[in-house]
């Protein structure tokens, strides 16, 4: 039994169908994202769960306790917003004690508490200040502060990040993480960010239009995506266009240069599908025995700092890999011919 | 040139509204032949009849203020947070004072409740809904832009995450951030109240509206000494409302500061 348990959660609105048969168990101290494109019911999920919304169905479990129906302010679960949600008219110091000052805790407890909490995101100077003083991505550490010094069952972040600039977005995505196992705090986070999801999560609930594709470990969801949708969503693919010749060996052939998918396709000889490759697992050397290869000529060469991306073209096909930059890479040249390798297991199916 | 045309304008436009008023300025001074003095204001501020009649008119601004805020805002606010498909409907009704006249208004009143087992015509609280009624454009609108200035939904929410119950967010979360919103609809509220006639008279009440209607009949200096009161009264509250308006959020006291 999980700490925190979704059995068969529906959000119907009017007749809009935002969250269809949601079932999930997240264990104490796991960090859980929901990852998919805007709609496709990951913040309506996470609503359900903080109490903002009933579901039409289905139950919500936390620690044991059905909390379905409870009001969003009886259920001890620490929020944070996109739009940081300070309270414009309190300091910084009160915006992190008024879940403690609601719950009547003592002054000096809650003092002892606001200083701790300002201590764990380091803004111990900046008690004082409104939030209008302070800049986006310290008013989201304070509105984190916030909702953990209520010490909740359970932490919810809905999209923190996507409102700050690229490098306070890597930066405070290391802290929220730091943060999180420091305290071992229960945390679901809402993402449409593939990245920000792989690098947090224990695990990743990739979602689409209203249901859940796929759930498992970055590594899992990555490397093993078990829908078309996952493999498109997350990550980058290069997709070829393939004519099935024997689907039970699982040999395809593009522009007549034949190679290995998976076996047992489901599909005819002569069916025309689509098989995506990761850009990074192409390779210029055959380092493995039995690899797929194929003879291509270099279209054009992009340098993205880490990676040096390669477009290539088969006859009419063409498709694009990725070379890991170090300063001794010798780089192809534009229409040189190539042989390049990729493992048959690399191959992902995504349909016809 | 262009700079100099543009202070043409703007000094034509000056003379155009402040001549008239230095000249009511400048006649109400001249009560004391051959000089400039104040007398036609001691004589407006001494008179028994003047301060009933602003008492009575500031009561009634008093109540009305009162009563418009506990209907606006905390409709106002569930508009915002529940119902924001309403809005549209909510800002004709508000709009309707500015087409009905004062003066059908009144008379629906007086057609509908002079009479029981509705008689209300005989008590002020009339007189206090129907000046509900011609403050609310004012002070819906400020509330409104208040609301639309703050994220209610997600600061409600946020206070609902972190245990707070209706109370305190009213009181804690939402006020503290309409509170120049709020201010803003209470001086137009009283500055409506105070210098209105048509309402007031029809419902034969003594307020100052009436007040100065009669004046206005039978004296000379003191109607434009009057004029001259309630012009500074009324610039007076539009200065507070800049003044606490100023910078989000709503009053701080370091912000009020520099306002001493």
């Amino acid at each position: 039994m999980g700490f925190l348990e979704l059995n068969h959660i529906t959000k119907r609105f009017a007749n809009f169908t935002a969250v269809e048969n949601f079932n999930l168990e997240v264990e104490k101290g796991e960090f859980v994202s929901f990852l998919g494109p805007s709609g496709c019911g990951k913040t309506t999920t996470l609503r359900m769960i903080a109490g903002f919304e009933t579901p039409t169905s289905g139950k919500i479990i936390i620690n044991g306790e059905d909390v379905t129906y409870r009001a969003p302010n009886q259920r001890k679960i620490g929020m944070v917003f996109q739009s940081y949600a300070l309270f414009p008219n309190m300091t910084v110091a009160d915006n992190i004690g008024f879940g403690l000052k609601v719950a009547r805790k003592p002054t000096a407890e809650i003092k002892e508490r606001v200083k701790e909490m300002l201590l764990l995101i380091h803004m111990e100077e900046f008690a004082d200040r409104y939030p209008y003083q302070i800049s986006g991505g310290q008013q989201q550490r304070v509105a984190l502060a916030r909702a953990i010094a209520i010490r909740p069952t359970l932490l919810l972040l809905d999209e923190p990040l996507s409102a700050l600039d690229a490098k306070i977005r890597v930066e405070l995505r290391n802290e929220i993480r730091a943060i999180q196992q420091k305290l071992g705090i229960t945390t679901i986070y809402v993402t449409h960010d593939q990245e920000e999801a792989l690098s947090l999560s224990d695990r990743v609930v990739v979602m689409n239009k209203a249901r859940m594709e796929q759930v498992g470990a970055p590594f899992e969801i990555y490397n093993f995506p078990q829908t078309p949708f996952v493999a498109s969503f997350v990550g980058t693919l290069s997709i070829l266009n393939a004519e099935v010749v024997n689907p039970a060996q699982g040999l395809l052939k593009v522009d007549g240069q034949e190679f290995y998918g998976p076996g047992g396709l489901e599909a005819r000889p002569g069916d025309i599908l689509r098989i995506a490759l990761r850009p990074e697992i192409v390779s210029l050397k055959e380092t493995a025995a039995d690899m797929n290869r194929m003879n291509v000529q270099v279209q054009t060469i992009t340098f993205l700092g880490s990676v040096v991306r390669v477009q290539v073209k088969l006859e009419t096909s063409r498709m694009f890999f990725d070379l890991f930059n170090n300063p001794s890479l010798q780089l192809p040249r534009e229409g040189e011919n190539l042989t390049i390798y990729f493992p048959k297991s690399a191959c992902l199916v995504l349909g016809k | 040139m262009k700079r100099f045309w543009s202070w043409l304008w703007i000094a034509l436009g000056a003379v155009y509204f402040f001549l008239p008023l230095y000249a009511t300025l400048r006649f109400s001074l001249m009560m004391k032949k051959g000089e400039l003095s104040l007398l036609a204001y001691e004589k407006v501020l001494t008179d028994p009849a003047f301060v009933k009649a602003f008492v009575f008119s500031a009561e009634m601004a008093v109540f009305t203020i009162l009563v418009s805020l506990l209907l606006v805002v905390p409709t106002a606010y569930w508009v915002h947070l529940r119902l924001p498909q309403l809005k549209p409907v909510m800002e004709f009704i508000t709009m309707l004072p500015f087409v009905i006249p004062a003066i059908v208004l009144v008379f629906g009143l007086i057609r509908a409740y002079s009479k029981p087992p509705l008689l209300l015509t005989p008590s002020p609280a009339l007189l206090v809904m129907a000046y509900c009624v011609l403050a609310m454009p004012y002070m819906y609108r400020s509330v409104d832009v208040g609301l639309r200035a703050i994220d209610v939904r997600t600061l409600t929410e946020a206070a609902q995450s972190l245990g707070a119950g209706w109370p305190t967010i009213l009181f804690k979360v939402i006020f503290p951030n309409l509170r120049s919103a709020l201010l803003g609809g209470t001086f137009l509220t009283f500055a409506i109240v105070i210098g209105e006639l048509t309402i007031a008279a029809s419902l034969a009440w003594p307020a100052l509206g009436p007040y100065m209607a009669v004046l206005g009949q039978n004296r000379a200096y003191e109607p434009a000494a009057l004029a001259i009161m309630s012009f500074v009264l009324t610039w007076g509250s539009i200065l507070l409302i800049e003044l606490v308006g100023r910078g989000r959020g709503g009053l701080r006291s370091d912000q009020l500061a520099g306002t001493h």
